[in-house]
């Protein structure tokens, strides 16, 4: 019996400092998958930098279906995973039930909303930056009309087709703008050729730069937009290569920057409600070789401008996440 | 609405119809022989991946299109292993296929592009573009005139319009799916291949007794289905779209095998079946909310009228479904 014991005091042992072995951080992709080329990718390419610069490890999951959520945020934290980041505003639910059961770990949620005392919130100001991009939208548009795809109906989408539309606004007051949802189920993330239809009835209707908040749905409008000869603008992560010379633009989310901050800080980080806005780079509008030509300098010029009075409180970009409304966009 | 509006939906029907079409007429030869197949969404996602992938290393989209057929059949070959030769749960073998095309494709897009299961983007060679009928507005008149096409569509005559933006300029294999309606009904109720194919579903102890093969025909029937499933994959995966990308067909499988309910099980009413679904596609992608009478129609009750359809024909409300007699039933020869 003793021997028992000691041999299960020995095992316990062994399972603790493996428990302990692996306190590595843990990331939890959305729907969307790894490598979406947006917002997914944004926060793999933030975590294979730290890896790269610090050597250390950490763990992941993509989500393949809604009812993985609770049960992988549970095996991590069981792991003893620290901190564990989870993508997405979907997670916001399943982490509000797991993360009492788990006080020690301290969870973060980037684009939820979760009030815990060991959750750490991560939003940006997406209404920001999609307000640069629809004023660059607006400068280059010919036609005066320009488009919106926006993946999921959901309010986080709402508030990019918002931002964005005011953007337009304030460059051509006259300007149309058509906003399109790819639908109202997960799957709109990923259908590439819904985004495609989407994007040639919007065409036919006389638009000709549209912006694309949707994911892997947005693959589709960019490639549609090249071959039919208009311009897109990508989001999240930095998408004019994809069609060099006909993405206007990409508005960045530097979700990056954030899940490098946070597996930087580790297992120190300080459980905070943060929003990452202009002033931050927490979002902004992407310049580089691909699209130099179709940005002239004035549009930059006044693009700046905008930014500086946006971050000195002059221009008020209406948030449609504050009242659930939009005062030049009805959806 | 003008009427140019009204020929841009159906254009954009055109289009989302083609691979409901054709996943439907798939269904059509296998159910009617006989084989139930949940699987439609499963041969359609592999053919997507791999006429995507072969195109994308050769460059060459027929070769592309090989492909996709090619790994479509052996997906109806394992069907047919499953439920035929081993006299497996037909629906239970075809959700399996469903699950391993969906995780298949992402693991080999992986292992081959490191893209994060997607393929590269197709150029020129590698897709499917439209095809400019003769006398048709198209790509090249608007380059030699130096304007957008949709302006010189605009601005043509009635006819003009009608045929160039709906009937000219799809590509290869929306014409294909088209034709595919009267071959399909040829070969069911005018050639001796078909009747059998036919009288296995409903009474195969009968076929088997007149001295035919019964696996021979419902081999036959799955493996054509297999052809045109493959057909539609590469569709979705190389004309309209430019490469592959995770869970591409969203379930049009599904909506093909609600359209083949729908239909009752004949290949016009197939294709009357489809255009109605994809017009109600094309309807809820051009108009978000539809104002009638001074009520708005949200775009999800557009999304899902094509469920609540095929409830109704399945209650009985609009005449009665009746599948084929011996569908979801493994043969068993008498000993």
């Amino acid at each position: 019996m003793t021997l028992m014991k000691s041999l299960m005091g020995a095992a316990a042992a062994v399972a603790l400092t493996a428990g302990a072995a692996l306190a590595n951080p843990a990331l939890i992709f959305d729907l969307g998958g790894k490598f979406d080329k947006s917002f997914n990718e944004a926060a793999y390419n933030g975590a294979k930098r730290w890896a790269d610069e610090t050597g250390g490890k950490y763990l992941e999951i993509e989500m393949k279906s809604e009812a993985q959520r609770e049960q992988a945020l549970r095996r991590f934290a069981e792991s003893g995973a620290n901190p564990i980041i989870t993508t997405g505003f979907a997670m916001s639910a399943p982490l509000a039930d797991v993360a009492g059961d788990y006080p020690d770990t301290k969870f973060v949620t980037i684009d939820g909303w979760v009030d815990a005392p060991n959750v750490h919130v991560v939003s940006f100001s997406e209404h920001e930056g999609s307000f640069l991009v629809g004023m660059l939208a607006a400068e280059a548009s010919e036609s005066g009309t320009v488009g919106f795809i926006g993946g999921m109906d959901v309010p986080l989408i709402r508030k990019f087709a918002c931002g964005y539309a005011q953007g337009v606004k304030a460059v051509n007051p006259d300007a149309t703008v058509i906003s399109n949802m790819t639908g109202t189920t997960p799957a709109a993330w990923n259908d590439p050729v819904k985004g495609s239809e989407l994007t040639k009835a919007q065409i036919s209707q006389g638009a000709d730069v549209i912006y694309a908040a949707a994911g892997g749905t947005g693959v589709g409008v960019l490639q549609t937009a090249a071959d039919e000869g208009i311009l897109s603008i990508g989001v999240d992560s930095n998408q004019n290569h994809l069609h060099p010379g006909k993405v206007l633009t990409s508005m960045l989310k530097r979700v990056d920057v954030a899940v490098y901050n946070i597996l930087k800080d580790g297992a120190d980080l300080e459980v905070d409600k943060i929003t990452l806005d202009l002033a931050d780079n927490g979002v902004g509008y992407a310049m580089d070789d691909n699209n130099a030509d179709l940005i002239t300098e004035e549009m930059q010029a006044s693009v700046e401008d905008a930014k500086a009075k946006i971050i000195a409180g002059d221009i008020e970009v209406h948030n449609y996440a504050s009242d659930d409304s939009c005062p030049v966009l009805n959806f | 609405m003008d009427f140019l509006t009204l020929i841009q939906v159906l254009d954009s029907t055109v289009r989302m119809a083609t691979p409901l079409l054709l996943a439907c007429l798939a269904g059509l030869f296998s159910e009617r022989a006989g084989i139930f197949d949940i699987g439609l969404e499963g041969k359609m996602l592999m053919a997507a991946f791999f006429s995507a992938a072969v195109a994308a290393v050769t460059g060459n989209v027929w070769l592309g299109l090989l492909a996709g057929i090619g790994s479509s059949m052996l997906l109806s070959g394992l069907h047919g292993l499953a439920s035929i030769t081993f006299r497996g749960n037909q629906l239970i073998s075809g959700v399996a296929l469903n699950f391993l095309a969906s995780g298949l494709t992402v693991l080999i897009a992986e292992s081959w592009f490191q893209q994060g299961g997607r393929t590269p983007s197709l150029f020129t060679k590698g897709r499917f573009n439209g095809i400019e009928l003769p006398f048709a507005i198209g790509p090249s008149e608007a380059e030699a005139a130096d304007r957008p096409l949709s302006e010189l569509i605009k601005e043509a005559n009635v006819i003009q319009q009608l045929y160039s933006e709906l009937i000219s300029g799809h590509s290869i294999l929306v014409y294909v799916a088209v034709l595919a309606v009267p071959l399909t009904w040829w070969i069911l109720f005018r050639t001796r291949f078909g009747l059998r194919l036919r009288a296995v579903g409903e009474n195969p102890a009968a076929v088997d007794t007149a001295g035919v093969s019964v696996r021979g025909l419902r081999f036959a029937a799955i493996g054509i289905a297999g052809v045109l499933c493959g057909i539609a994959g590469a569709y979705l995966a190389t004309g309209l779209q430019a490469g592959f990308v995770k869970e591409m067909t969203s379930g049009r499988g599904y909506i093909a095998l609600a359209a083949l309910i729908f239909a009752k099980w004949r290949p016009w009413h197939a294709l009357g079946a489809c255009l109605l679904f994809g017009l109600l596609q094309a309807v809820a992608l051009r108009f978000q909310s539809i104002q009638l009478g001074g009520v708005s129609i949200p775009v999800q009750v557009m999304d899902a009228l094509p469920y609540i359809l095929t409830v109704v024909i399945l209650a009985g409300f609009v005449g009665k479904a009746i599948p084929p007699r011996a569908g979801g039933q493994p043969y068993v020869k008498e000993r």
